[in-house]
């Protein structure tokens, strides 16, 4: 005797994929808003504290995680956007477009992101 | 309508609301993120721009408190769907994250801006 | 093409397994025709449900290879030459093989106010509905709903929260929301509001994406979450 297996393909459109991309990169921005709040905090301690952590950041892992968290804060805008123009506009046939638009804001902005931080 | 279903459409006007100001908030940020890293982020860079500036103080104070509105409920909802967790105890623990964020943040923004 | 159809098919209720039949292709098959094969042919105690067998009843919706659909109006020949996988319809109680138990899903059309309530002046007159008004195009867009449950088997919100009242029903209630007619409109909103309602749906559209009638309860959906946000900021009821 078998559970019945749980079905997945229902799920493979975009803006069931646009959803997922929302939930996660939501729930990777508001666990790291904490973080970003301390770490802005260390300039009550002074410039030197604050100067301490940025040069902390300047290592290839940390503009690594930047660089994503650039992604998904510009995915979770986008899709944010996206989303409010469901709710409060008058249906758009160009759904697919939408999800596509989002995506491609998302990726430019990591990249600008990548190659300003990379002239450094 | 009773007064949870009037607290849930509430919640999600407010998580809708926090969200436009948010979209507005955070391309601004986005931009300004692009433009500051170029050439590489300097404790004397940051504070020379924020010490006493009184609108950006204002604009980043609306940010935090947009901020600490959005996510607590994005959470929230998480937790209800993804972990089977509902109820007053759920409520209590969003607002109180809403508090922290909120706190936390403009306090930061004390020692940028102070 | 192969001559013969790998149809694998969910025995048992909630707990079971799939048994694998060999059906004969023909020109022109449906998953219907495979699944009535079988019960006809194979297996007499293979239980399932249909009517119509044209696309009009509702009554046929299926998992087939992992999205709900119409049996009927679903034919082999687009699936491929791979297995056939036929299961029940996901997010309702499984009662024997294919058969699913509706009345959770009939149940929340009526906990949505999926009635229509004359207003207290009903009968004074005939009520004069202009077809090309704002209103009345809204709920023309939702009307069309026959009630297979498909977009409510194809919803991640049911199957997180069991009390979400799911799209069809929503669907239903926005239809009425957008009658100027109906005199039960607080009513319904107050039904609609909350976390097992309206204000739940993230949007997905994995309803506006499955169903057969090509209908939007998405929109519908962001109709009844503005409306309800507007009772709800105004109070009474």
């Amino acid at each position: 005797m078998n559970r019945p297996p749980p079905a997945f393909r229902h799920r493979n459109h975009p803006a069931w994929w646009a959803f997922a991309v929302h939930r996660i990169s939501g729930l990777v921005l508001a666990l790291f808003l904490p973080l970003h709040f301390w770490a802005l905090g260390q300039a009550i301690a002074g410039e030197a504290a604050l100067d301490g952590f940025l040069r902390w950041t300047a290592n290839p892992l940390a503009k690594l995680a930047e660089t994503g968290l650039v992604i998904l804060l510009a995915a979770h805008l986008a899709g944010g956007l996206r989303i409010l123009a469901i709710e409060f506009l008058p249906w758009s046939p160009r759904q697919k477009a939408a999800v596509a638009a989002s995506a491609g804001f998302a990726v430019a902005a990591g990249l600008l992101f990548l190659f300003n931080v990379g002239a450094a | 309508m009773n007064l949870r279903g009037r607290a849930e459409a509430i919640a999600w006007g407010a998580q809708r609301a926090s969200a436009a100001v948010l979209a507005a908030c955070v391309l601004v940020h986005l931009a300004t993120i692009l433009y500051a890293v170029r050439g590489g982020l300097t404790a004397a860079e940051i504070l020379g721009r924020t010490r006493g500036s009184a609108g950006l103080a204002l604009f980043y104070g609306l940010f935090v408190l947009a901020a600490a509105i959005h996510a607590p409920l994005g959470l929230r909802t998480i937790a209800r769907e993804t972990f089977g967790w509902r109820g007053g105890a759920l409520d209590l623990a969003s607002a109180a994250f809403a508090l922290f964020l909120a706190w936390f943040g403009w306090r930061a923004l004390g020692g940028l801006f102070g | 093409m192969k001559a013969a159809i790998e149809a694998r098919i969910w025995r048992g209720g909630a707990e079971g397994r799939f048994e694998t039949f060999s059906v004969p292709r023909r020109d022109s098959q449906t998953v219907l025709d495979v699944v009535t094969f079988v019960q006809r042919r194979l297996d007499p105690t293979l239980s399932y449900r249909y009517a119509c067998r044209v696309g009009m009843c509702g009554s046929c919706a299926m998992t087939v290879n992992g999205r709900p659909r119409w049996t009927c109006r679903t034919h082999v020949s687009r699936l491929g030459e791979g297995p056939l996988t036929i299961e029940p319809l996901a997010n309702l109680p499984r009662i024997k093989d294919l058969a699913v138990d509706m009345v959770p899903f009939f149940d929340k059309w009526a906990k949505a106010g999926g009635r229509f309530v004359p207003s207290a002046d009903a009968g004074a007159d005939f009520a004069a509905v202009e077809p090309a008004s704002p209103a009345r195009r809204e709920a023309d867009a939702g009307i069309e709903c026959i009630g297979c449950a498909v977009c409510y088997a194809a919803c991640d919100l049911v199957s997180w929260n069991p009390d979400y009242l799911g799209p069809a029903a929503l669907n239903r209630a926005w239809t009425l929301v957008s009658d100027v007619r109906d005199g039960g409109q607080a009513e319904r909103l107050a039904a609609v509001a909350g976390d097992a309602g309206c204000h739940a749906c993230h949007s997905q559209q994995s309803c506006r994406e499955h169903c057969p009638k090509s209908l939007n309860p998405t929109a519908s959906i962001a109709g009844l979450k503005r409306a309800a946000l507007r009772a709800a900021l105004k109070g009474g009821a």
